[in-house]
């Protein structure tokens, strides 16, 4: 979330894509509820299924998934034709001033650069004229105040009139003209007439004294134009000047607990801790890296901070893990860190072990099997590796595929270990909520058994594979063996350790730092995770002031004392836990306030000027910048143009969000059918040369979304009987329509299948499902809970013992072109009655 | 933030359905309080409950009525997918206490309907005799059972777990009269917002002469399966027809009694096979209720009874 839970009750009007939580995140539910009941606020819920947040909002409407870029994209086209932006925060708070390369442009669903070969874009074109010393598009911005331009520095032309013809403003435009309130109908379904009544009330947060939040999650994340959905909505908040501000913002709502925390930390293959990238094959130095992965300025006034510090950061990373061995003479021990040369994303991982290019797997904290995608591919992954270690509390779909109903146990060589981990309630450490705040938690009970914390695990394998370096030598044993654990115990780090190391020290004091302002690229300083630099200071920081915790995340100043304890009264809450980045409630905040500092809305302040300082919360801006110095930064000062960006180079499928159907469609792109899936999402079994595996809409006519319910928390409380209770059985969700027709009745069984797999569980006839008129066409859309497999007392209670419950056999093994996060949310399969 | 609760006033639950996600949470806080077992193993097919019914092992149930209009767009507001926390409503006609032989069921400090477990003897008089089903016998005790509204922790300053846990505050609790004029406000609101047909329910004294336990219902009473003012006829000891009904009861409850022992003996079909929801209620305890007591629930009626622990 660039805001927070509680921010929420500051809203107007919520618009809630891909996202369901009302059930997903009852408790965070609290905030829209108030909204709605305090102030009046609206929700608008766009989804496949009319679900537990439909039932309390305002409007529903019933979209088709995996089309959300359509509907943002019809919005955007709205708001722009109707001139209903907010006029000065896109000419001075965003990319739109900005002039684009001659040679680029967009053309039957392909964008300049595209090589059908390797399905990849060449991004040369998709970047900014620079300005040049003959004159030519470098208008002054006369509303903001700003230095003098500079032919040959780097800088990209701009014309604040907006009305260059390759302005980003213009190609915004012309990009979405397309995407009318009819071409919003054919592609998602919605009504033309009930669109545009949305549309009405999403213009009107364009306004000063509105503002409107956008909530989503995975609905939109899972497809294979993920990124691209939720850039769509980006761009509409930064044309309605919403990012920034209280009771705005996009906020992604995370996934079970401490997911947020795993993202911060690197849970992911392409970055590292605090989002650095990871480094590339060929680079040798820290200057190499640097110059490759950080941002450029862009602008005379953009300060680049994430740019200007990214030496600082990776220099402080390298300190932490290599401490004395990492000096300036070797780049910090630069060489001993991976740079991978291929992909190692999730799908990924299970391809190579398809291709038997894995030997082994390490499964801690998830279930392979049941999280799919192609739930039946990655068991023949996973029967494919020699050895398999699977960290958990208790027995899961992985640990026991190799017995699954209807596996020979004999024909798989696999030898899978499962070892017993602490549960999170036998262990103390953090929880990083959606909203950024760390929080630390308190251990409930004592392990249980034999069971061990995942992190002991992990240090014990450290040292027995030092140990065999130390014993037996090897290529290259420096990164290994120099590896600082700098703990009390090297085989049993507390959770409280890794925080501190997380944090950071000036290593010339001792001092843990306060800020990663403080960060050095001269070995002085350390940092495990520089975005949480200062969630751990020093006692004598003046964040302490006086605590006897040095640990901000235990802070706990809330509604105890409101008057004290949230000063603003905007529910920022400054002293309970601890946010990153410093402690800021609302990211971007220096948006939320006018060129002269003044808040947009008066009553709804994030940050304002005083005439000495910025007050309110953690300022996203030096404390002390008179926003009227010629010299003042741009109020998005992480990035490169110092503006938010409606076009952005970033993505590997465009710079502006295109509609491409799911890879599995009922019906081709209306918008351009030669191009109607993503040009570039990795197609990995035609790569690998195995069969296709995706299937046609004239043998699987319906469309399928998987999701969560509220009952249930992935796979993990198939073992908790209050949790079974509520939800026994397996089931997916037919619309009424379509029960009728296939003479199916709530209570039946029924097969459903897709080209990979099939899922044979009961009905739920619902009209809470229903069919869409798309392109023409009527579409059913099936509704598909994930929560089931052969393992848990669901399945200890049946007599097939969880056969064909794993609803993930059912998804395409593909992912979103950038993330390659899985397409779960749309695909397809045919419905029969058993 | 600390709560006061004083003994010698009224206190209750206001239920306010407008503002219900359905979450449950309400049903697992319960559980975990008062030491609840769930031991469902059946998919009911009915939306989203599987609870079915309120019972010894089931002091709050979620009902689940779906009213979605089958169209691409709608409005939900609590309007289209009903949802409703239900929960013994602690009537201040409390037909159980009047039917109960033993002085079991008495009026607490607090008066909330309590039944004391040492002085219940397992007569059922009180199942037979409760309007709203929400009375269940415990095979394992030998004793009826229901809410208490957390009597332990009301005695403790702590407000029942039900309210405790839901998010929403669609579940309130306080002192009955601050409760009654936080919904008439509540009302106001959600009828403004265009929901007419947004009633409450026993926050007056025309059903059992007020309810404690009461509701903002986003429909009628028969929506949920309630009886209204007019239909909801007290089956006390002061009625004839409660009296015969009871007689008929007794006659009933031994047949069936019968019939269970004989049906123990035979052999029971696989467990794995799904129950359909028209399946008939189990013998011993459709056989207690006589049909002239009941509020002629359709929905209830045809649901599967929970079997008593």
């Amino acid at each position: 979330m660039t805001n927070h839970w509680r921010d929420l009750k500051n809203t107007d009007l919520i618009l809630i894509n891909g996202a369901n939580p009302a059930e997903a995140h009852p408790v965070g539910f609290q905030w829209f509820m108030r909204a709605k009941l305090d102030r009046g606020a609206k929700i608008i819920h766009a989804d496949p299924r009319f679900t537990r947040t439909s039932a309390v909002a305002d409007t529903y409407l019933r979209i088709r998934t995996g089309t959300d870029v359509a509907y943002f994209g019809g919005l955007i086209n709205y708001v722009l034709e109707n001139n209903l932006f907010h006029d000065e925060y896109v000419r001075n708070y965003t990319n739109a001033a900005w002039i684009v390369k001659d040679g680029y442009s967009f053309k039957d669903g392909l964008f300049s650069g595209y090589d059908a070969n390797t399905r990849t874009y060449k991004v040369d074109t998709w970047s900014y004229e620079q300005q040049s010393s003959e004159g030519g598009p470098n208008e002054p911005n006369p509303g903001l105040v700003q230095g003098p331009t500079q032919p040959g520095s780097g800088f990209a032309a701009t014309d604040y009139t907006l009305q260059h013809p390759r302005s980003v403003f213009q190609l915004l435009k012309q990009h979405y003209s397309r995407y009318t309130p009819d071409m919003v109908e054919r592609i998602t379904g919605i009504p033309k007439a009930d669109f545009l009544k949305v549309a009405q009330q999403v213009g009107e947060m364009g306004k000063l004294d509105k503002v409107m939040s956008i909530v989503y999650a995975v609905g939109l994340t899972h497809h294979t134009t993920g990124g691209q959905l939720i850039r769509s909505a980006a761009i509409l908040q930064l044309l309605l000047g919403n990012m920034g501000r209280p009771g705005g913002g996009m906020n992604a709502e995370r996934g079970h607990a401490n997911i947020q925390g795993n993202t911060d930390n690197a849970i992911s293959w392409e970055i590292l801790p605090g989002y650095l990238k990871i480094p590339a094959p060929g680079q040798k130095t820290i200057k190499d890296y640097v110059d490759q992965s950080a941002s450029k300025a862009s602008h005379p006034n953009s300060w680049n901070f994430f740019g200007r510090n990214y030496s600082n950061f990776m220099v402080s990373l390298l300190k932490t893990w290599y401490g004395a061995a990492a000096t300036k003479d070797n780049e910090f021990a630069f060489d001993y860190i991976p740079k991978p040369a291929g992909n190692a994303s999730w799908i990924t991982i299970y391809d190579q072990a398809l291709k038997g290019k894995m030997e082994g797997l390490f499964l801690s904290g998830m279930t392979a099997s049941s999280i799919g995608p192609d739930s039946n591919q990655v068991m023949d992954a996973l029967g494919k590796l020699k050895w398999m270690v699977v960290m958990d509390p208790l027995p899961t779909t992985s640990s026991e595929f190799w017995r699954r109903p209807g596996a020979d146990p004999k024909s798989i060589q696999t030898e899978v270990f499962l070892l017993p981990t602490t549960h999170w309630i036998e262990k103390d450490g953090s929880f990083v909520n959606s909203g950024r705040w760390v929080q630390w938690k308190e251990q409930v009970i004592q392990p249980q058994g034999n069971a061990r914390h995942d992190h002991w695990i992990t240090a014990d394998l450290l040292d027995r594979v030092k140990k065999l370096y130390q014993s037996g030598g090897g290529k290259f044993p420096d990164p290994i063996l120099k590896l600082t654990l700098d703990y009390k115990d090297p085989l049993k780090p507390t959770l409280d350790e890794l925080l501190q190391e997380m944090n950071g020290k000036d290593l010339s004091t001792g001092k843990r730092l306060a800020s990663f302002a403080n960060l050095k690229d001269d070995g002085t300083t350390t940092s495990g995770d520089w975005i949480y630099t200062g969630v751990y200071p020093d006692p004598s920081a003046p964040t302490v002031a006086g605590r006897s915790d040095a640990n901000l995340s235990k802070r706990r100043d809330g509604v105890q004392d409101v008057a004290k304890n949230d000063p603003t009264g905007m529910g920022f809450f400054p002293n309970w836990s601890w946010s990153w980045p410093l402690n800021r409630r609302v990211m971007y905040n220096r948006a939320s306030a006018d060129l002269q500092g003044k808040p947009w809305d008066p009553k709804r302040p994030g940050i304002q000027w005083n005439g000495s300082a910025w007050t309110g919360d953690v300022p996203d801006y030096p404390p002390t910048m008179n926003p009227s110095d010629p010299a003042a930064w741009l109020p998005f000062i992480m990035n490169g143009e110092g503006t938010g960006r409606l076009f952005s180079s970033s993505m590997v499928d465009g710079p502006f969000p295109e509609h491409y159907e799911p890879m599995e469609s009922p019906i081709a792109n209306p918008l351009h059918p030669s191009q109607s899936a993503s040009p570039v999402a990795f197609l990995y079994d035609k790569a690998a040369g195995r069969p296709n595996r995706f299937g046609t809409a004239k043998d699987y006519p319906y469309v399928a979304t998987s999701y969560r319910l509220t009952e249930h928390e992935h796979y993990v409380t198939q073992h908790v009987p209050h949790l079974v209770g509520l939800q026994p059985q397996p089931f997916v969700e037919i619309p009424y329509e379509l029960g009728k027709k296939l003479g199916i009745k709530s209570g039946d069984r029924v097969r459903v299948s897709s080209m990979r797999g099939r899922l044979e569980v009961l009905a739920l006839v619902t009209k809470r499902l229903g069919p869409s008129i798309i392109d023409g066409k009527k579409i059913y859309q099936v509704g598909i809970p994930i929560h089931w497999g052969f393992v848990g007392i669901a399945a200890d209670n049946d007599p097939s013992k969880g056969k064909n419950w794993l609803a993930n056999a059912l998804t395409p093994f593909v992912g979103d072109a950038n993330a390659r996060t899985p397409e779960f949310k749309a695909f397809l399969v045919k419905v029969e009655k058993l | 933030m600390a709560l006061s609760i004083t003994p010698g006033e009224k206190y209750g639950f206001f239920t306010d359905t407008s503002i219900c996600i359905g979450c449950k949470a309400c049903e697992v806080a319960c559980k975990e309080w008062n030491g609840l077992q769930s031991d469902n193993t059946v998919f009911l097919a009915d939306s989203f409950d599987n609870t079915g019914a309120l019972d010894a092992q089931h002091w709050r149930h979620v009902k689940f009525i779906e009213q979605v209009a089958d169209a691409p767009t709608s409005v939900g507001n609590g309007q289209a997918w009903l949802m409703m926390s239900d929960v013994c409503k602690h009537c201040e006609h409390a037909s159980c206490m009047q039917v109960c032989p033993t002085g079991a069921i008495i009026r607490t400090e607090f008066d909330s309907v309590f039944i004391q477990q040492d002085v219940c003897n397992g007569c059922r008089n009180c199942i037979s005799a409760c309007p709203y089903s929400v009375i269940g016998f415990s095979s394992a005790s030998g004793t009826a059972h229901k809410c208490t509204l957390c009597y332990d922790r009301l005695q403790n300053n702590m407000m029942p777990a039900c309210a405790q846990a839901c998010p929403t505050q669609s579940i309130q609790f306080g002192k009955v009269d601050d409760l009654r004029a936080v919904a008439a406000k509540r009302l106001d609101a959600v009828q403004a917002g265009g929901a007419k047909n947004a009633q409450l329910y026993g926050a007056d004294d025309s059903v059992y002469g007020g309810l404690n336990a009461f509701f903002l219902l986003m429909d009628k009473p028969e929506a949920y399966a309630l009886p209204n003012a007019s239909n909801s006829v007290l089956p006390g000891r002061n009625n004839l027809f409660g009296y015969l009904a009871a007689l008929v009861t007794a006659a009933l409850a031994v047949i069936a009694g019968l019939v269970a022992l004989r049906r123990r003996t035979e052999p029971r079909p696989a467990p794995a096979a799904p129950v359909t929801p028209d399946e008939p209620a189990e013998a011993p305890d459709s056989a207690e209720r006589p049909p002239a007591e009941e509020p002629a629930p359709a929905r209830g009626e045809s649901r599967r009874r929970r079997r008593s622990s």
